[in-house]
This record gives C-alpha cells, sequence and structure tokens, in this order.
C-alpha cells in the first residue's frame, strides 16, 4: 500500500512534465526519456534488491528504518505545513503551464534522432520522481521479504495514473495529492519507527501486533499538528 | 562530483538537515536504552514526534 500511494503521488507529478513536453515538443523524444528512466530505475531495483538482502536482519532494519523515517519525515513535513495553510498545495496546472513555457523557448537541439531538451526534461522528470519509489520499494522489499509485491504495488499505481492521464489528456489536477502525500507520509514514518526501533535492539510490546498503535500515534500527532499550526495562521498577527 | 554529491545530499536529507540528525541522535539513545532492562519502546516514537514538531516551528514563526 505504501510503495502504491507514493508511485502514485509521484507518478502524477511525473506525467505533468511528460504532458507538458509531449504536447509542446512531440511525443517520440519525451516517451523515450520517459522509457529510459523507467529502464533506469528497474535496473536499480534489480541491482540493490538482491545486494539488501545479503545484509543481516537487524542492520537491515536499522538502515531501513532510519531512510523510511527520512523520508517519510520530509513527506509528512511538506503535507503538515500544505494541510494547516503555510505552504502553498502543488498545483499541477501551474507547473504544466511552467514547463510548457519552457518548452516552448528552450532551442532544438538534435542528438541521437532526438530533440534532445524533450529527452532530458523528461527522462529527468521520471527519474528524479522515481528515485524515491524506488528505494521505497527496495525497503518494504526488503523487510518484508517481497519486493516483487511492493514492485506489483508501485506499477499498478504508475499504469492507473498513466491510463487516468491519457484519458483526461491534461495534468491530473484533481488528484487529491496531499491527502495521498500525508497517508505516504504516515505510513513511512510508521514503518521507519517499527522496523528502526527493531534494529536498535528493542522489542516492541506484543511484537507485530503493536505496528497499529504506532501508526495510530503517528497519525495522531501529525492531525494534532495540522490542527495546531492552522490556529496559528488564523490567529491575529 | 559536487552536483552529484549535492543531489544526494538534498534526496536524503531533504530540506531541514536537522531532521536527520534528530532521527540519528533517537536511534542513539534508543539503542543505549535498549542495551539496560529498561524497557525503549517508547523513546523512538517521541523522539520522532518532537523532532518533527522542531521541524515544523522553523518555518511557522
Amino acid at each position: 500500500m505504501s510503495a502504491f500511494l507514493a508511485s502514485a503521488v509521484e507518478t502524477v507529478e511525473a506525467l505533468t512534465i511528460v504532458l507538458a513536453m509531449g504536447i509542446t515538443r512531440g511525443w517520440r523524444s519525451t516517451l523515450t526519456g520517459a522509457a529510459a528512466a523507467g529502464l533506469a530505475l528497474a535496473a536499480i531495483v534489480a541491482a540493490l534488491g538482491p545486494a539488501l538482502t545479503v545484509i543481516p536482519i537487524d542492520v537491515l532494519r536499522l538502515v531501513v528504518g532510519a531512510l523510511l523515517l527520512v523520508f517519510g519525515l520530509q513527506w509528512l513535513r511538506k503535507a503538515i505545513l500544505r494541510a494547516s495553510g503555510w505552504r502553498a498545495v502543488r498545483d499541477e496546472g501551474a507547473v504544466f503551464e511552467r514547463e510548457r513555457a519552457a518548452a516552448r523557448t528552450a532551442p532544438h537541439q538534435e542528438r541521437a534522432g532526438l530533440d534532445w531538451y524533450a529527452f532530458t526534461i523528461s527522462f529527468k522528470g521520471v527519474l528524479l520522481e522515481g528515485l524515491e519509489v524506488a528505494f521505497i520499494v527496495l525497503t518494504f522489499g526488503t523487510t518484508q521479504g517481497s519486493i516483487g509485491l511492493a514492485v506489483i504495488g508501485a506499477v499498478a499505481a504508475v499504469v492507473l495514473v498513466v491510463i487516468a492521464g491519457v484519458v483526461v489528456r491534461e495534468p491530473l489536477s484533481r488528484v487529491p495529492e496531499n491527502t495521498l502525500a500525508f497517508a505516504v507520509g504516515v505510513m513511512l514514518t510508521t514503518f521507519g519507527i517499527f522496523w528502526g526501533a527493531e534494529g536498535a535492539g528493542v522489542d516492541w510490546p506484543g511484537g507485530d501486533a503493536s505496528l497499529p498503535a504506532v501508526l495510530g500515534f503517528v497519525l495522531l500527532v501529525s492531525l494534532g499538528y495540522v490542527s495546531a499550526l492552522r490556529r496559528r495562521k488564523l490567529m491575529p498577527a | 562530483m559536487k552536483r552529484f554529491a549535492m543531489f544526494w545530499w538534498d534526496f536524503l536529507v531533504g530540506d531541514d538537515w536537522r531532521v536527520a540528525v534528530g532521527i540519528a541522535i533517537g536511534f542513539g539513545l534508543t539503542a543505549i536504552l535498549a542495551a539496560t532492562s529498561v524497557p525503549a519502546w517508547w523513546l523512538l516514537p517521541l523522539a520522532v514526534a518532537a523532532v518533527l514538531w522542531l521541524s515544523l516551528r522553523r518555518v511557522v514563526p
């Protein structure tokens, strides 16, 4: 579920860039760039996946926990600031128009038979948005013993979002991106705390049964922070 | 090389390096407490909540 939701959010953002490039500069170079980035992400997962499985489980939990906490708190921090009004909600329509304006004025340079600008922007957009998803797939997959399942979750989200993008032929502005990002942040932080603490030598009361309690704690704390920051926003200066 | 290092710094550490430092301190304290006979499971959730609040308050005046 975490890999699916994280992939959905990042795919919406990557789709905006790919759509802007494709509509403005043509689809062949844009889709080649996106496909090349997809292959690079698949290669990263395929190369690092088996390497991670040879790490001792306690060390793996500590490393995975730390990574998930770092990523999770980044997602959660942004989502809380956006939900409480202290940071602008990402506007896919505005990003789309900005990318199109830049694509219109960029010079045409052909390399390997491709429009190099469309190729590189599309490649970078998909690779950068997808890299975090690749790490989430790797961390969840290795710790739960099923990288394949995490990959299926992430790819399913990509397929769904791309189908939606092809159907509406515009950026997916109505996707509740911040709500999804909030959910991803809560889940990554929860698993980061749980596995990281285990890796540091903690025995959770009740073992795995305490995971829902950690999830509830993270959710309540996060919602409490949103509420507190909203009140602060409404306070007269 | 510098741009490559900057990319990974930004990717792993993000907007606020204090969060990464706070997490590292939280793990360290949890490991120390877990090595004693005192239950340590409560420490990391509280540390994470505190780190998140401090990071948010850096943005919100």
